[in-house]
């Protein structure tokens, strides 16, 4: 390595950059550097090579993407002499990883250095093996790397390098380990007396007995074996004691592999054992030396959690507990950390709720800790430890925290208040009056589900009712009220306010008032929660207040063409129900008890204790990587029907769907067949957007008629009548490109659903990335099996889904993020090759995911002076496209505003002279692109609306193809599904049935020019 | 000093640790990991591991690592790993491999280190 001198004055000159923009520079100009001599290969001796590939690796570990030279870094491999090969094998290392193509290139020349006779290169191998290696590695190499691991002829130098190899291999394959040969071998491999192959080979134990212990039994002796080798300090060289500590490393990972079996069953080596515990944990004194202290005290923790698993006896437990009582209450962070930790692991395992209350009060003193790691512990041991008896002052701690914390503890802190609050409430009130401090505090960190929940014990509970809606109402006179806490307070208000009508300010038109106060500041999903409300105050005022009624009807009036759907279906529901007198107080009538089930917010709890606790036990137990989790649904298999759908039906769906619920006497919702109701929690998550299916779409069509004609008749039969969910067909539920086209511009729903299974997904987009939850619903009694979901990425997406089980439990749900990156504009879309069985049926289906183009569309709007002077600087093809398009879906010009508007193309009004011209702008998101500003405008002619002419730019030339051709598809698509249908409700309105139309988001269906269109 | 090799993880990493204070722990709870961190002067040393994995073991191994190193440059500072950075990736090699300790003892690897030096 010595004199490459040119890497060290690259290096100089890097660091006397003055910032980071001439830092970029001096990095591009070496790149570019780096890149020519690449491709003159006459001149390019292996010394420079040698050199210029240490220069990439450098700029890479600053940070910079290196996206070239890596053919030449792998080619380095196959170099005959020492130096070169090195330099091959490590900047390969750090470049790529297990899926790069250029690797396989190299599987040959890395087999040829394992089984060759030069221990370097040897060496060099299994190294890049151990830190790269992939399936394919796997397959073709892991009997070599056995053959070094057990070869008496190696030097330890090799064979650990092949064991940790060998633990690589195993993960990524665990086939690759043939278990009944190995079983033997691998205790074999314990014996050794070297403690560098010792140590690595029981990294390699961990893993394979975390995978079958019951194979590797007769490893179970030789790890406390091991063990008592350390602790008694026998045959360990000088140069493995750590501060006077034998391997402590080595002392943990034998611990660690122990814990992977379930029981000790023979004796002398259970109290082999058990002397070397009892050591550990006597003999473990706080020293000065820090080094020291923490090696003892890993030794000592990884001791705390062994005994734990084992389920000692009860003295052994209890010095344990005395232990971590004594950490918790230490100073020094990291031992109060683990303290804490443990202390809740330990929880799970034995019954000392006890002894831990008596620190109660430390522990609160940790939660308020400067350092986040130890309030994440200290909130997690709250939680666990809370009961009846303490859970008032816990919750009042933590609702306390809340307004201090930051935000990323705020969701879970909350979400752990509200359950703590509503598993452990001595009296109801107390729990309402929780909630709605917690609203307050923390109203962007509380999940619908808490308040449904809310309204659902009130619901139940008529002593509560009066005192809820005086809370409420008092929440009101704050002056900055939080979106939920409107929500949650007309909703109360508005089944509950009549309660309070003598108390002063509480008057009907006072509540009115109060709550429309607050209409301005709120959004469109909130409206029509206040809708009802009126509505319903409307229909406690007895006699009727004709000054309120016409202050209400005045905005059932005004809401009558609003353009989102659901407002404007409300409002005009309300409005010709509440001149119907008795009908109207009959439908509006008081909301039915909610049958009692458990909180699906527990459930909740239960996932998020999955992944935040972590429990050692059960995490290994598990030990499967995935990110997936699987909820048992704890629910009677006849099931009751999802009693929380119903507000959250109410709370963000329908009118109708509250009508319709009102229809019902005991509030079992008629939609949910009992032989096989779709999975509570996926009603709980997706209810809202199950719903919006067929049933949600009582769409414009039907209203055009009523409200027009004034048919009043038609709103019971229309609005009301529920819509039966078909669950008994073999065939599909809904419409598979429909559901996708209606994920295009939404971001939750159902992407596919047959009779065994519901798929919802819900979609997150920030710039270029993108995070989608697979919610995979088994929506019957017995098991799916055999369930596969691979991803077939476009070149455009990176796509990354964690790992669906292979089983999904009855009626559980499974949830699976996919990660998504856009690294150029394209308009191509990645599908879902997914498959399942069930008994002996296996379906399957290959589903579009709706991560396309306009997901990463930012909508912006532009003034002229921002717009024309970039519209001018795009001066023409191929940055600036434009193309006369015929066989346009003729739409007047504010419904194509709109369906600009829902793809996140901006439309910005007044900008162009031309009253028939809209012009738009979008910010598109990408790796490639980065954030880049997309203009458009078009050009129509009224005396013709089937063509128009459309200009595209941006400052890409991709791009604004693509953007062209996306608009275009946008523009000339017929929705599927609105062929068949439209006819249906076409003959006569009146008859139509209802709900039968999916809404399909592009077509404006109360367009009939649209309509016709459809038609022919 | 980080172990990882996405850039983007190492940035955010950075910021993670950077701003702590001295009296907190070592350890930051980083999405599903967790991050062992320990600063030598104006150098941070961070691995991610497993929530369940254990933190003092990984923080000594830190320390073990920087004890290595300062033995091999003797009386190590920021420059000698800055500009000596293919050298710390040998030394790296032999201390940790498939994310898992693979050598203990100062001795070996530092003998190890001078046989390697020999070939080149």
């Amino acid at each position: 390595m010595t004199g490459m001198r040119g890497l060290s004055v690259f290096i100089s000159d890097i660091r006397n950059c003055q910032n980071k923009e001439a830092e970029r520079l001096r990095v591009d100009k070496e790149l570019g550097n780096v890149r020519t001599c690449f491709k003159n290969e006459k001149v390019l001796t292996p010394y420079k090579k040698k050199k210029y590939v240490w220069k990439m690796l450098y700029i890479h570990m600053l940070g910079y993407d290196v996206d070239f030279g890596h053919m030449e870094a792998v080619s380095l491999i196959s170099a005959p002499k020492y130096p070169e090969k090195q330099v091959g094998y490590i900047v390969t290392s750090c470049l790529l990883n297990e899926n790069h193509d250029f690797l396989r290139l190299a599987i040959n020349t890395v087999r040829n250095d394992i089984i060759g006779r030069n221990e370097t290169f040897q060496c060099l191998a299994l190294t890049l093996v151990g830190n790269i290696g992939g399936r394919d590695f796997a397959e073709s190499l892991a009997p070599d790397v056995q053959k070094l691991l057990i070869s008496s002829s190696c030097r330890p130098l090799v064979r650990k390098k092949a064991a940790l190899c060998l633990l690589r291999l195993f993960r990524k394959n665990p086939d690759a380990i043939n278990v009944d040969g190995w079983a033997d071998r691998m205790a074999q491999l314990l014996d050794e007396r070297d403690l560098g192959v010792l140590t690595s080979s029981t990294s390699l134990l961990v893993a394979l007995v975390s995978n079958n212990h019951e194979a590797y039994s007769s490893c179970l002796p030789k790890c406390v074996k091991i063990l008592e080798r350390l602790a008694r300090n026998q045959d360990v060289p000088q140069e493995y004691t750590y501060y006077g500590i034998p391997s402590p490393w080595l002392q943990v990972k034998a611990m660690r592999a122990l814990q992977y079996f379930p029981t000790i069953e023979d004796p002398s080596t259970r109290k082999a054992l058990f002397e070397v515990l009892q050591r550990i944990l006597m003999g473990t004194d706080v020293v000065k030396n820090v080094n020291k202290n923490n090696a003892s005290h890993a030794v000592l923790f990884e001791a705390l959690s062994l005994v734990m698993h084992l389920d000692a006896e009860k003295e052994m437990m209890s010095q344990c507990v005395a232990l971590l009582g004594k950490f918790i209450s230490v100073r020094e962070p990291n031992i109060r950390y683990l303290g804490l930790e443990n202390m809740t692991r330990m929880l799970m395992v034995t019954d000392v709720q006890d002894i831990i209350k008596k620190h109660q009060s430390q522990i609160i003193t940790s939660l308020k800790d400067p350092d986040i790691s130890i309030r994440r512990r200290a909130l997690d041991l709250l939680y666990g430890m809370c009961d009846v008896s303490n859970a008032k002052d816990i919750v009042e701690e933590l609702l306390q925290y809340l307004s201090t914390a930051e935000f990323s503890m705020r969701e879970e802190l909350s979400l752990k208040a509200a359950i703590l609050a509503e598993k452990f409430a001595p009296d109801l009130s107390w729990y309402v009056d929780v909630i709605l401090q917690l609203i307050d505090k923390a109203g962007d960190f509380v999940s619908d589900d808490i308040w449904f929940r809310v309204v659902q014990f009130v619901t139940n509970n008529e002593d509560l009712q009066p005192y809820a809606a005086s809370k409420a109402r008092e929440y009101l006179d704050k002056i900055a009220i939080h979106e939920t806490m409107v929500k949650v307070s007309a909703y109360i208000l508005g089944e509950y306010g009549h309660l309070l009508a003598r108390r002063p300010g509480c008057s009907a038109s006072e509540l009115f008032s109060i709550l429309h106060e607050k209409l301005p500041t709120v959004s469109t999903t909130t409206i029509p929660i206040l809708l009802s409300t009126y509505a319903k105050l409307l229909m406690h005022t007895q006699p009727p207040d004709p000054e309120l009624q016409k202050q209400i009807w005045a905005i059932f009036k005004k809401y009558e063409s609003c353009i989102d759907v659901e407002i404007q279906q409300r409002a005009v529901e309300y409005f010709e129900l509440s001149k119907k007198g008795a009908a109207f107080m009959d439908v509006l009538a008081e909301m039915p008890k909610f049958p009692e089930r458990q909180s699906s917010l527990i459930k909740k709890a239960e996932d998020v204790e999955d992944t935040a606790d972590q429990s050692a036990i059960k995490l290994r137990a598990q030990q499967q990587p995935s990110n997936a989790l699987v909820l048992a649904d704890p629910q009677p298999v006849n099931g009751a029907p999802p009693p929380l759908k119903v507000p959250s039906v109410s709370g963000s769906t329908g009118p109708e769907s509250v009508a319709r619920s009102l229809s019902q006497p005991n509030g079992t919702l008629s939609n949910i067949d009992p032989q096989n109701p779709s999975p509570d929690l996926l009603s709980d998550l997706l209810g809202p957007l199950a719903i919006e299916g067929p049933p949600g779409a009582v769409s414009s069509e039907q209203h055009g008629p009523i409200g027009a004609g004034g048919a009043p008749d038609e709103v019971d039969g229309s609005a009301i009548v529920p819509v039966e969910e078909q669950t008994n067909t073999v065939e599909l539920v809904g419409n598979i490109a429909e559901r996708f086209h209606a994920l295009c511009l939404k971001d939750s729903g159902v992407l596919y659903e047959d009779p065994y299974i519901q798929i919802g997904i819900k979609a997150e987009w920030r710039g270029h990335h993108g995070r989608l939850v697979l919610f995979l619903g088994n929506k019957n009694t017995s098991p799916l099996t055999s369930v596969q979901a691979l991803i077939l990425p476009p070149a455009h997406l990176k796509l990354e889904l964690s790992p669906v089980p292979d089983t999904i439990p009855p009626r559980a749900q499974v949830q699976s993020p996919l990660e998504v990156m856009n690294i150029r504009p394209s308009r191509d879309v990645a599908v879902l090759d997914f498959s399942y069985k069930f008994g002996t049926n296996v379906v399957s289906a290959k589903l579009r995911i709706p991560a396309v183009l306009n997901k990463f569309l930012q909508p912006l709007q532009l003034t002229s002076e921002e717009f024309f002077p970039q519209w001018r600087s795009l001066t023409g093809p191929p940055l600036k496209l434009q193309e006369v398009i015929r066989g346009v879906r003729p739409l007047v010009l504010p419904e194509m505003a709109n369906l600009f508007n829902s793809f996140h193309v901006t439309i910005c009004p007044g900008l162009d002279p031309n009253p028939n011209n809209l012009v738009a702008s979008t910010t598109f998101y990408s790796e490639s692109t980065g954030a880049m500003l997309c203009l458009a405008r078009i050009e129509t002619d009224p005396a013709d609306r089937t063509q128009l002419r459309m200009t595209v730019g941006s400052g890409d030339p991709t791009l604004t193809l693509e953007l062209k051709e996306f608009i275009k598809e946008q523009l000339i698509a017929i929705p599927v599904g609105s062929r068949a249908l439209v006819p249906a409700a076409g003959p006569g309105p009146g008859q139509a049935p209802p709900a039968v139309q999916p809404p399909s988001p592009v077509i404006a269906a109360d367009d009939p020019g649209a309509m016709l269109a459809g038609l022919l | 000093m980080f172990l990882s090799k996405n850039p983007r993880n190492r940035k955010s990493n950075l910021r993670l640790v950077v701003n702590r204070d001295a009296k907190f722990t070592n350890f930051v709870e980083f999405r599903t990991h967790k991050v062992i961190y320990r600063r030598y002067a104006g150098l941070f040393f961070s691995v991610c591991v497993d929530m369940t994995d254990n933190e003092l073991a990984y923080l000594e191994c830190i320390h073990l690592f920087v004890e290595i190193l300062d033995h091999f440059f003797s009386n190590v500072c920021e420059l000698d790993l800055v500009f000596n950075f293919h050298k710390v990736y040998l030394i790296l090699d032999e201390f940790i491999l498939a994310g898992e300790l693979q050598e203990t003892s100062k001795r070996a690897i530092i003998e190890r280190m001078s046989e390697l030096e020999k070939l080149e």
